[in-house]
């Protein structure tokens, strides 16, 4: 542990910071809220975008925040004329070539790009930079690709190499002509990309997208509930994206204490089964070789009766139950409850303790 | 997890999982995070990068043996020897931690005297595993200042699966390994709620929460509360009840949410049993093999239908949030009560939360557990009290067994339940991919994935395909003593020569019916992990 002993202020907030920190840390220990774009926390800084570029007193140049450790004594300034005049000038230049689409673009309401234009009163001048006009990837079943709204942040890259280490994806070409994309572009498979989601998750623009949940509802739309996964043991939380009783997709819950944020295939991608046409909808009794349909209180009755017969003619030795490690706490505690205080036995166990 | 509870206390992971990046030594056994637990790879993959070093023990060439500095490709079920072996070399090296073992743990005389047998030569011959290999693993390991332990099914599988754990177990120990950030042993859950599961007693011998139902005392707080008086008989392992079932002494059967009739590796005897039965109620979302045998079945609510309590691998409580309504109307937690109360025991929780102060009331480990703390927290077992802010390391100071020792177990190699022989000369190696989900039942319902993944392949070694003449993608048969299945094949490196493998997803091609019966004769989990095939063009 370091220890927090360095001073900064931050727009004259004081806050204590140790010699690992950056400005951006200080920042947010502040309160204080700078613009980034290439930065997620899930990977190294790297300071490309310039978009955190803050005044530090007595210091010559502005500096970014998420690459620069804090001193001892700095007083910072993060909105100050100069360094917003700056990144007004970055987001022009981004938006000179970006397509102006926002009206249908996927992203809106959630694209880092749109929030600052409009927080900084930046316009797309369409007619200034040279624009692209390249072909949207569309050739997996998990990702849409628009080169076009690529901002070249290289978080998606980052993400895949550095974190995933999966390998997908590179920088492919040089200057203007320079793009994230897999090896010799060819289509995202199984051989290649895990298709984790990651790189979405992490795009700041709707340059990458979820393609499940594509027209299905824009991010103000949605009701946002935190869950944790239902899959594998590793117990990584998400948020449920719900529009009109319906689980639209998956987004990452950046603050999630197991997995700030990252997800595998099954936690982003595998929530379909919640509205399988297969459900079971309603109760179902076995009458002769046929299986019937019947209302909970058929099926709850004859339930209790004939575990009521089997438990007074056979004794509670002859009645038990599984439960299993694919249910929540309460009701693996309920199940071992109802065996132990109604059937009268402790004939109670999961199938298999995997 | 029970091999866990007998050295140490708990059948439970010692560590937290973020505090894995700052391991310097990883010792990986059993386990395929990157496919089983993507997530936990994350972890682990930024120790890598930070310079850990890398010991991995799988048969198989996964992902992390490709990238480990030394790989210890033993043979199917001969985990104990290995293990043995190793610390065989730390003793005989020197290289044990003397203080820990005479401070906090008992019985060492009798491990060292045991694994004295378990020469690196001797070891080599049942394990495959060269004696240079061995000894350098010893070396990494027990030299490391933050090592930690990672292992998985790949461990408990097996039937010898309890004291597979043990002998993970007896090697931290000798190193004193455990009980600090980042230095202690990680068990990788297979589904999500495992821990939880277990914690909260649906087993036959422990009132939740780890409580003896043979100690007057603990039964009588449970009947106080619970208003009746409770059985002090140790109750019936899902197996036993099953065989009683084909007796016609076992009769009426309530499943939540399983399905024995795909997922148990002795599948034909299950279906008996389960036909057998006078009346079986089975809850489930979908219709299963096991429903088919069901007298009731009742629709269960999806993870997003209800609010409830989840317990991952490092023993952090964590909610699940009701987003949508039961499509069926009724979610698991309300049925159990209506049952209870029709059957003339009143049991009524307006909401989940009360379950969970009524577990907390009853349950130490689970003491300080609320909702209201859930919303703004995230909370490790044991908290006992609501001040207490949770653990995220196991075993700093005492360990939770009588007296506050760790006991080492000394153990011997059986191998696995059923060789290869002439007639079956391949190794079955059962697992997960990540794309996919135990039988398959949720992520087979989500077109993308059955689009990039859509049926069972048959991983197999390029030898043994040369030998077999079989050409990678041609459509093969896998028998077994039990059973036959027909996939395609698909040539890795991933497997070594003598060695399979398959997954379970896919109920099209029933793994399960070739697996053998062989059981941990103490958790009853199955041998899902090496039993003999031979496979046909
Ligand atoms: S889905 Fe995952 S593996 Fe594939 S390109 Fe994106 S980050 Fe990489
Ligand atoms: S695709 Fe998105 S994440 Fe990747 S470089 Fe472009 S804008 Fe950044
Ligand atoms: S998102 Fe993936 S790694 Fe995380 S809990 Fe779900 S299945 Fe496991």
């Amino acid at each position: 542990m370091t220890e927090n002993n360095l001073k900064v202020t931050i727009n004259g907030r004081e806050v204590l910071c140790s010699r690992n920190e950056t400005i951006l840390d200080a920042a947010r220990k502040a309160d204080v809220n700078i613009p980034t774009l290439c930065y997620d926390d899930r990977l190294e800084p790297y300071g490309g975008c310039r978009l955190c570029i803050v005044e530090i007193k007595d210091v010559p140049r502005p500096v970014p925040a998420c690459t620069t450790r804090v001193k001892d004594g700095w007083e910072v300034l993060t909105e100050t004329v100069e360094v917003r005049r700056m990144r007004k000038n970055i987001l022009s230049l981004l938006l000179s070539n970006h397509p102006n689409d926002c009206m249908r673009c996927e992203a809106t309401g959630n694209c880092a790009l749109q929030t600052y234009s409009y927080e900084y009163g930046v316009d797309g001048d369409r007619f200034a930079g040279e624009s692209w006009n390249l072909p949207i990837k569309d050739d997996n079943p998990f990702i849409v690709y628009d080169p076009n709204k690529c901002i070249l942040c290289g978080r998606c890259v980052r993400i895949c190499n550095d974190v995933v280490m999966a390998g997908t994806i590179e920088m492919t070409g040089r200057g203007f002509d320079s793009k994230p994309d897999t090896s010799f572009g060819k289509p995202r498979t199984l051989d290649n990309c895990e298709f984790c989601g990651q790189c979405v998750s992490t795009c700041p623009t709707g340059a990458l997208i979820d393609k499940k949940g594509c027209g299905k509802g824009r991010a103000y739309e949605m009701k946002k509930v935190k869950t944790t996964c239902s899959y594998c043991g590793t117990g990584c939380s998400y948020y449920l994206n719900v529009k009109e009783g319906e689980v639209i997709k998956v987004t990452s819950d950046y603050e999630g204490p197991v997995n700030k944020g990252n997800l595998c295939i099954k936690g982003r991608y595998g929530y379909d089964f919640i509205h399988s046409p297969e459900r079971i909808t309603t109760p179902i009794i076995r009458k002769g070789d046929k299986q019937v349909e019947a209302t909970w209180d058929e099926a709850l009755d004859l339930i209790a009766k004939r575990f009521g017969e089997i438990l007074e003619k056979s004794g509670p030795s002859a009645l038990g139950g599984f439960s299993s490690a694919r249910c929540s706490n309460e009701e693996n505690y309920l199940l071992s409850k109802l065996v132990r205080t109604v059937f009268k036995s402790n004939n109670v166990d999961c199938c298999a303790r995997v | 997890m029970a091999g866990l509870a007998t050295s140490l206390g708990a059948g439970a992971a010692t560590n937290s999982l973020s505090q894995m990046p700052d391991i310097d030594t990883l010792f990986l056994f059993g386990s395929n995070p990157t496919e089983a637990h993507p997530i936990v790879s994350i972890y682990l993959k930024q120790a890598l990068r930070k310079g850990a070093k890398l010991v991995v023990g799988d048969p198989r060439q996964t992902w992390m043996a490709r990238r480990a500095d030394v790989w210890l490709n033993l043979n199917p079920g001969s985990n104990i020897a290995l293990l043995n072996g190793i610390i065989h070399v730390i003793l005989k090296k020197g290289w044990e931690n003397k203080e820990f073992i005479k401070n906090r743990t008992e019985g060492f005389n009798e491990l060292k005297k045991k694994v004295k047998e378990y020469t690196p030569e001797k070891v080599e011959k049942i394990t495959g595993v060269s004696k240079e290999r061995i000894i350098e693993a010893a070396r990494l390991y027990s030299q490391a200042d933050k090592a930690m332990i990672v292992y998985g099914l790949g461990v408990t599988e097996h039937q010898t699966g309890t004291e597979n754990s043990m002998a993970i177990a007896n090697l931290a120990l000798v190193c004193g390994h455990i009980g600090r950030p980042s230095t202690g042993i990680m068990a990788l859950r297979g589904q999500n709620n495992v821990q939880g599961s277990s914690d909260l007693g649906p087993l036959p011998a422990t009132l939740p929460g780890y409580q003896s139902v043979t100690d007057p005392k603990l039964r009588a707080k449970f009947e106080q509360a619970w208003g009746v008086s409770l059985s002090p008989e140790i109750g019936l392992k899902s197996v036993e009840m099953l065989d009683k079932a084909i007796e016609k002494r076992f009769k009426g059967l309530f499943i939540l949410g399983e399905d024995p009739a795909q997922t148990d590796p002795n599948a034909h005897e299950v279906r008996k049993a389960l036909e057998s039965l006078e009346f079986l109620v089975v809850q489930d979302i979908f219709h299963t093999e096991t429903s088919k045998y069901a007298h009731v079945i009742l629709p269960g609510a999806s993870y997003a239908e209800k609010d409830g309590t989840f317990t991952n691998g490092e023993r952090r409580v964590q909610r699940i949030r009701k987003a949508i309504e039961p499509v069926a109307g009724m979610a698991e937690w309300q049925v159990i009560c209506e049952i209870a109360t029709r059957m003339g025991y009143s049991m009524h929780y307006e909401h989940p939360s009360e379950i969970m102060d009524e577990i907390a009331s009853l349950v130490p480990i689970y003491g300080g557990i609320s909702y209201e703390r859930l919303e703004n927290e995230s909370l490790q077992w044991p908290c006992p009290d609501k001040d207490h802010p949770g653990t995220t390391t196991l075993y700093t100071d005492l360990f939770s067994r009588p007296g506050g020792l760790a006991k080492f177990m000394a153990l011997d190699h059986k191998g696995p339940g059923e060789k290869t022989n002439r007639e079956y000369p391949l190794t079955l190696i059962t697992g997960r991919v990540r794309e996919h989900y135990n039988n398959g039942s949720m992520t087979r319902r989500v077109p993308e994935i059955l689009e990039v993944r859509p049926e069972e392949l048959l991983e197999m070694s390029s030898e043994d395909a040369k030998k077999l003449k079989i050409s990678n993608g041609d459509m093969v048969k896998v028998l077994s003593k039990r059973g036959k299945i027909k996939v395609r094949v698909k040539i890795t490196d991933r497997s070594q020569k003598g060695n399979v493998f398959l997954t379970f997803h896919f109920p099209d091609a029933l793994t399960n019916l070739l697996t053998s019966e062989h059981r941990d004769p103490i958790t009853g989990t199955p041998e899902y992990k090496a039993c003999a095939v031979k496979v046909e063009k």
